[in-house]
């Protein structure tokens, strides 16, 4: 749903503001592309993800109706949608002038809904342009909660300009205090298109070493919290890990649909290009190359704190892990970036904030 | 035809400017004015016909060019263009181009007047007697002050200005004027036809079809194909296979070359080493008495090892310096390997913009990717066993309790500047173990700063500090002299318990602590973190003068990684992999290529 009501200084996501009339031409195009693809596929599906761009700007009605339309259009024969996410901007669903109707959501079989918070500090919250405060934040997930969705995931962002551990914590408190059962801290990259990007070198942005501390100190307390590490950045209650997202770390199949969305299905990767015109033109996604090659399939399982586990990659691909690599990983683990035993190999928290490089040379011993 | 111009309608010349006033747009301009070469041919600035040199906005190697132009008194004159390169590696060829000329033009830019080389080019030229036609180039521009410009000549050069043409090169408005003024003002060059021929060798170039060809000004005599040629200075001997003048955009055979004309020779000449700048050319049968004067063996002042990054274009590497040399008589190479950089060349060079203009070559038209260690002059170091040993490359600098004493190369220096900035560059030059020798006022706010400076002091980026500290408006010159003692120790660099023998250097022990200190600093600002701590050292002889580390790298990560950013990371991967390429490891230790141009360019500010 690549519609948003301000652009944030620090995303390059493809999203625009819009009017209804064009949200309402682009929910037509989705429900037609639903259609064809689901008369293709002949698939059932178990997760739904709207995501953005912000999803909540096209409204609970529209994002009801084409929840039903992906339940009757792929799963006509009764199956179940295990885990369907929206995500939402505190603006359109917790402000005291909005009404957003969960309800209706949740009536529609929407079960989960990703918060974008990013801090629960207002000052900080206003410095990435981000529109309502922590205020509506809060309300918007009580109404979500008073409509039976209690799975709710929060976005935070970790080495944001002037923040201290001090701030973060505060955030992080925030998250253990709100009942949210995952929450997802991202630490912030700047981006060459985007406007931070011109004026970095006036953000006062955490340095490299200020960076990593602000990560270790948000595993560390979101551990404390009950809120588990199972990604670099995904963090939930025991039984709370999102559904959806696993799949792209485990290389299983997904459809996405609508402007940059990516897809991956029968082991090749194809995409929408950002062009919102030639998707509602009804255009078909580019090519983008085979995948779910084994490098692939090491490189995202080395995200999850699982890590590579060799009975994983003797299923898939009939090998165990490699001696020399597991050499490798040995010496990281002496560094404390890894931990090894026989079954699998996997980075620690200070390991994923060096998981580029590790990654990158763990994979020469492919 | 164009053989038959009689010697009086003969014109040689060269053009001179500062930097950026427009020699090329200039020589661009009479170009297409006498019709030599047709627009569409022009892709500007023909005569600069590399294109690092259209970059740098500089002419690296001499080039001529015949212009046919018939003049307001309905004669049709050779105009010969010589150009010259503008830097102080190469003075030497220089001084030949300007030998082979009777006039030169003196470009001034209309908005900047004056500047460092057009003063320094004057007084070169002068030496040579040539007559100056000053033209007052970029009439053009807003801030043109052309009679402002025009007085400044008068009174600061002594050259008339009432008759010099005011032109905008890059419009081509009043071209035509040079030409006339040149006609009007260059003298017909004089030699005497019926002479031994003596010819001076300004320039050679390789072809690939035709072999070396020799650019001549013929000073007395004549030469035609058939000749037997002998160099006077290598006593090497050729028959000549065919002479001719160079137009524009081809060379025309002629039936000979006489006295005052220039041309080229094409003889079974294989490579320029044999046809060198400078050479006088005479016949075996008739050979000249004397040969003219001014020429110069040229040496390399400055070596350094060139290696390239990826073993496997070693072969690549000597095949590029092999083409270059066919060009290039001053470039020299053999074979060297280094304990940390493999196999590459030990290459010597003219100066250190000859350096650099090699490596970009390489890189450039060549695609190799380098590692060049620092930068050497010559040492002459006397053992305690009496012996004598020529050292070029610090790797193989003696132990110290061996040596009974060092020497290096010292240079005459002159550097002309604006008065304004002799606090400055006296300074520098202090700095860089400079002896003052003189000073003299060559008008009223210019001044000519003589020092006698050690070589290796130059080659370290001495002429970018020169720059620098006065505004670009000095001008250089040097010359190496003789060889004089000197107390040196070599440097060497530690990095994470490895020497690094490609960054060693040699250097004047009151020197050692604090360029020991700057080399430190600038490797930890150019190595990247990585995944562990870098101790960074550098010692005289087993003692550590000065420490720096790299930190280790904390956080190198793709925070979000979901459904459309699978293939942005596999990318990410692969420009990692691209990018260790371009890293040299040492050990466990990467270090980019800009970590040894880092070290080697410590400007002293």
């Amino acid at each position: 749903m690549p519609f948003c009501q301000s652009k944030c200084p620090y995303c390059d996501f493809y999203s625009f503001k819009s009017s209804q009339a064009e949200i309402e031409a682009y929910s037509s195009a989705l429900i037609n592309s639903i259609d064809s693809w689901a008369h293709k596929l002949k698939s059932s599906v178990d997760s739904l993800y709207f995501g953005g761009g912000t999803p909540s700007q096209a409204g609970a009605d529209r994002l009801a109706q084409i929840t039903q339309k992906v339940y009757q259009a792929f799963n006509s024969g009764g199956q179940e949608i295990l885990e369907a996410s929206v995500e939402c901007n505190p603006s359109d669903t917790g402000s005291k002038d909005v009404m957003f109707d969960f309800e209706k959501l949740a009536q529609a079989g929407i079960n989960r809904i990703s918060l974008g918070l990013q801090s629960a500090l207002d000052e900080e919250r206003a410095a990435l342009g981000r529109l309502a405060g922590v205020k509506e934040a809060g309300e918007a997930i009580k109404r979500a909660k008073a409509a039976g969705i209690d799975n709710i995931s929060l976005d935070l962002m970790l080495a944001i300009p002037g923040q201290t551990k001090d701030k973060l914590r505060h955030s992080l408190e925030f998250c253990a205090q709100s009942g949210a059962k995952h929450v997802s801290a991202y630490l912030l990259k700047i981006e060459e298109s985007t406007p931070f990007y011109k004026v970095k070198d006036k953000l006062n942005l955490p340095d490299e070493d200020a960076g990593a501390e602000l990560y270790l100190f948000a595993v560390e307390k979101l551990e404390s919290y009950g809120f588990k590490q199972y990604e670099i950045s995904n963090f939930a209650k025991e039984g709370y890990e999102c559904y959806h997202n696993l799949k792209y770390w485990q290389t299983k199949p997904y459809l996405g649909l609508g402007p940059s969305a990516h897809s991956f299905i029968d082991g090749k990767r194809f995409y929408y290009p950002e062009n919102l015109s030639a998707f509602l033109d009804g255009q078909e996604p580019h090519d983008d190359g085979k995948g779910g090659g084994i490098e692939e399939f090491v490189l995202l399982a080395l995200r999850l704190k699982e890590g590579l586990v060799e009975k994983d990659l003797k299923e898939k691909f009939g090998i165990e892990i490699p001696p020399s690599m597991r050499k490798q990983a040995e010496i990281f683990q002496k560094q404390g970036l890894m931990v090894c035993d026989e079954k699998k190999i996997a980075l620690t928290a200070r390991g994923f904030l060096l998981s580029n490089p590790i990654i990158s040379r763990l994979l020469e011993e492919m | 035809m164009s053989a038959e111009i009689k010697k009086e309608n003969i014109r040689n010349f060269c053009i001179i400017a500062h930097i950026d006033h427009g020699k090329s747009t200039l020589a661009d301009r009479l170009l297409e004015l006498t019709e030599a070469v047709s627009n569409r041919d022009m892709s500007s600035q023909l005569l600069d016909d590399m294109d690092l040199e259209r970059e740098r906005g500089i002419t690296i190697k001499a080039r001529a060019v015949r212009l046919d132009y018939k003049a307001k008194d309905g004669e049709t004159y050779a105009l010969n263009l010589i150009d010259t390169p503008g830097h102080v590696d190469f003075t030497y060829e220089v001084s030949r181009s300007l030998a082979a000329c009777e006039g030169a033009v003196l470009v001034v830019d209309a908005s900047q007047g004056i500047e460092a080389q057009t003063l320094a080019n004057t007084y070169l030229a002068l030496d040579h007697d040539l007559e100056l036609v000053p033209v007052i180039n970029k009439i053009d521009l807003p801030a043109a002050q052309p009679d402002l410009v025009a007085a400044e000549v008068e009174e600061v050069i002594g050259l008339d200005c009432s008759q010099a043409p005011r032109v905008s090169a890059k419009t081509g408005e009043n071209i035509a004027a040079v030409l006339d003024r040149i006609v009007q003002d260059v003298p017909a060059p004089g030699g005497d036809s019926k002479a031994p021929l003596r010819a001076l060798v300004f320039d050679s170039i390789y072809d690939s079809y035709k072999g070396v060809i020799v650019y001549v000004r013929i000073v007395d005599g004549k030469i035609k194909a058939g000749d037997t040629m002998t160099m006077m200075a290598t006593g090497a001997a050729f028959s000549v296979v065919e002479v001719g003048h160079m137009h524009a955009t081809q060379v025309r055979p002629t039936a000979e070359l006489t006295a005052g004309e220039v041309g080229y020779i094409c003889a079974s000449i294989k490579t320029v080493d044999e046809a060198r700048v400078g050479d006088t050319v005479t016949l075996e049968s008739n050979p000249a008495k004397e040969a003219l004067p001014g020429y110069r063996s040229v040496n390399p002042m400055v070596y350094c090892g060139i290696y390239p990054a990826d073993g496997a274009d070693y072969g690549n590497l000597r095949e590029a310096l092999e083409k270059l040399r066919l060009n290039d008589a001053s470039l020299t190479f053999e074979t060297e390997s280094s304990g940390v950089l493999g196999f590459g060349f030990r290459c010597g060079f003219l100066g250190l913009l000859h350096l650099e203009i090699v490596q970009e070559r390489l890189e450039r038209e060549y695609d190799l990717d380098l590692v060049t260690t620092i930068p050497s002059v010559i040492y002459k170091i006397r053992l305690t066993d009496g012996t004598v040993v020529e050292i070029d490359n610090p790797t193989h600098y003696p132990d110290p309790t061996l040596i009974d004493s060092c020497e290096e190369p010292f240079t005459s220096a002159h550097i002309y500047s604006p008065a304004d900035y002799v606090g400055g560059i006296m300074e520098l030059c202090q700095d860089r173990r400079g002896i003052f020798k003189d000073m003299t006022y060559v008008s009223d706010d210019r001044v000519d700063i003589h020092y006698e400076m050690p070589l290796n002091e130059i080659i370290y980026d001495f002429f970018d500090s020169l720059k620098s500290r006065t505004k670009g408006y000095a001008s250089f010159d040097y010359e190496v002299t003789d060889y004089r003692k000197s107390d040196l120790v070599k440097l060497d660099v530690i990095l994470n318990g490895e020497t690094i023998d490609a960054l060693s250097f040699i250097i004047h022990a009151e020197k050692s602590y604090p360029r020991a200190r700057r080399i430190a600093e600038r490797l930890k600002e150019h190595i990247p973190r990585q995944m562990f701590e870098i101790p960074i050292q550098v010692a005289v002889g087993g003692k550590v003068i000065a420490r720096e580390t790299v930190k280790a790298m904390r956080k190198d990560v793709l925070a979000k990684c979901y459904g459309g950013d699978i293939t942005r990371k596999k990318k990410l991967l692969e420009k990692q992999k691209e990018g260790k390429k371009r890293m040299r490891q040492f050990g466990s230790v990467e270090v980019p290529q800009e970590a040894f141009m880092a070290v080697l360019k410590l400007d002293e500010n």
